[in-house]
């Protein structure tokens, strides 16, 4: 279905779901201020509900605008439905206070891709049909592939549908999980080469808290890096402050990172950050053989344990050395 | 040993965080029964392995330490049922991103020492302290003092 005929389908919901009184607020996306743009939009008033719109530019996590004890409607795909269970799991939410409204997702266009594909071009409007984007702007209007123009973490995503739903909008989308091709990538490089990857990003950060303020998963009332009692990372650019910071987020997204990318999108220099968050969790899904999000049921990861779990990281003095 | 020829007269600083229950009353053990080993630990007393933070990990190597050993009980004989279990899945994680962000492998170590195993202390020490002083100093961040 395209997405002007899903953007109408939510409204519809988000009205009838409003007026009802099923939630006391519906929170999707409205067509952002500048072309290639959509904001999150929360709407609590039925007549409003026209504002929602769902096309190839939605790039926030939804999940983030959840709070608890508010009965919210929330239009989710794959990766906002993962942060869902993911908090529903934390007990931060209760799943009775939410209204899934469900939409397939085919993955969201990076603007940034867009610009690259089209140097100069001073983009207008861009429309959508079938997998293609329609680029207006120039003399003639250019057309590109969604596929070619997506945004990292889309083309590696591992769930396009919502993982729970209560209203189905659309037609499913067929699944594609591409595994973890970028941390292989990654990991295959020399460790001085990795090293200096890692500072090149970490030097981009101004320590904005963008990341974390965009992460559905960020939910700690107050944040280690603002703690100065005790002060556990400094506030500055130093790049040690930085690396401890992203390493220090990164492990406690562990196990329960959704993967949506929300952090590298949010971030306003381009830090790379899934070189962290991936790695954690194909590590996760390896050793402890479960991905977040996906699963309702299963505890999360670093919340359980077991006799079994492997330890061939660790010392034993008597075992010879390769 | 190998590579000591540069790092001659160089004595590797080790920060030791052991679990009150066992690997800290292991190295007691170590200690009284006057089994030598390398001077090179720096040993923090923690309540158990998964009192650990992975923060006392990065602030260790941030404040000067050429190596860090996590110690704790041997799984099933935690003081506080599963502390370590818990303790051991946060490592793993934690040792292998280290690793990916190209942090050497041989600079940070767990383990299992139980209280009467002052002789497996000693070893440890020892095949610690060799592999931190075959990687030499660490290498501090490019970006100079804090």
């Amino acid at each position: 279905m395209s997405g002007a005929g899903l953007s109408a389908r939510i409204a519809e919901a988000a009205s009838r779901l409003l007026s009802e009184g099923s939630a006391e607020v519906v929170i999707g996306f409205e067509q952002g201020s500048i072309p290639m743009r959509a904001t999150p939009c929360l709407v609590t008033d039925p007549s409003d509900a026209g504002r929602l719109v769902w096309n190839a530019f939605c790039a926030n996590n939804l999940a983030r605008y959840l709070e608890p004890g508010r009965k919210a409607a929330i239009v989710a795909r794959g990766c906002d439905s993962r942060a869902i269970v993911e908090l529903i799991k934390e007990r931060r939410l209760k799943r009775s206070d939410i209204v899934v409204i469900g939409v397939p997702c085919t993955g969201m266009a990076d603007p940034r891709a867009i610009a690259r594909r089209f140097p100069g071009l001073r983009v207008t409007a861009v429309d959508e049909s079938d997998g293609m984007l329609v680029i207006h702007g120039g003399p003639e209007p250019v057309s590109v592939p969604l596929d070619e123009v997506l945004h990292a973490s889309c083309r590696l995503c591992a769930r396009r549908n919502p993982v729970i739903c209560d209203i189905p909008l659309g037609d499913p989308v067929a699944e594609r999980d591409p595994g973890f091709p970028d941390v292989e990538a990654f990991a295959s490089l020399p460790a001085e080469e990795r090293r200096s990857r890692v500072e090149a990003e970490m030097a981009k950060c101004i320590r904005c808290y963008a990341c974390r303020s965009a992460c559905p998963l960020c939910t700690c009332a107050s944040c280690f890096a603002d703690s100065s009692q005790p002060q556990w990372v400094g506030r500055g650019a130093h790049p040690e402050d930085v690396t401890a910071f992203h390493v220090m987020r990164a492990m406690h997204l562990a196990g329960r990172c959704a993967e949506c990318g929300a952090c590298a999108r949010a971030c306003p220099t381009g830090v790379d950050l899934s070189i962290l968050n991936r790695r954690l969790a194909s590590d996760v899904s390896e050793l402890f053989g479960c991905r977040a999000g996906l699963d309702e049921n299963a505890p999360q990861p670093l919340a359980a344990s077991s006799m079994e779990d492997s330890q061939d990281f660790m010392l034993d003095p008597g075992r010879k050395r390769e | 040993m190998t590579g000591t020829n540069a790092n001659a007269g160089w004595e590797p600083r080790i920060v030791a965080f052991l679990c009150n229950w066992c690997s800290y009353a292991g190295a007691d053990s170590a200690g009284v029964g006057r089994m030598q080993y390398p001077a090179s630990v720096r040993v923090i007393r923690v309540p158990c392995a998964g009192r650990i933070n992975p923060f006392f990990i990065l602030s260790a190597f941030r404040r000067g330490a050429d190596g860090v050993l996590v110690s704790g009980c041997h799984p099933g004989d935690c003081h506080y049922i599963s502390g370590n279990l818990g303790a051991r899945r946060k490592f793993a994680l934690m040792a292998r991103l280290l690793g990916h962000l190209g942090i050497e492998e041989g600079r940070l170590h767990f383990t299992w020492v139980s209280a009467s195993e002052g002789g497996r202390f000693a070893e440890v020490i020892e095949t610690v302290t060799e592999r931190v002083r075959e990687l030499g100093p660490a290498r501090r961040n490019a970006g100079g003092a804090r």
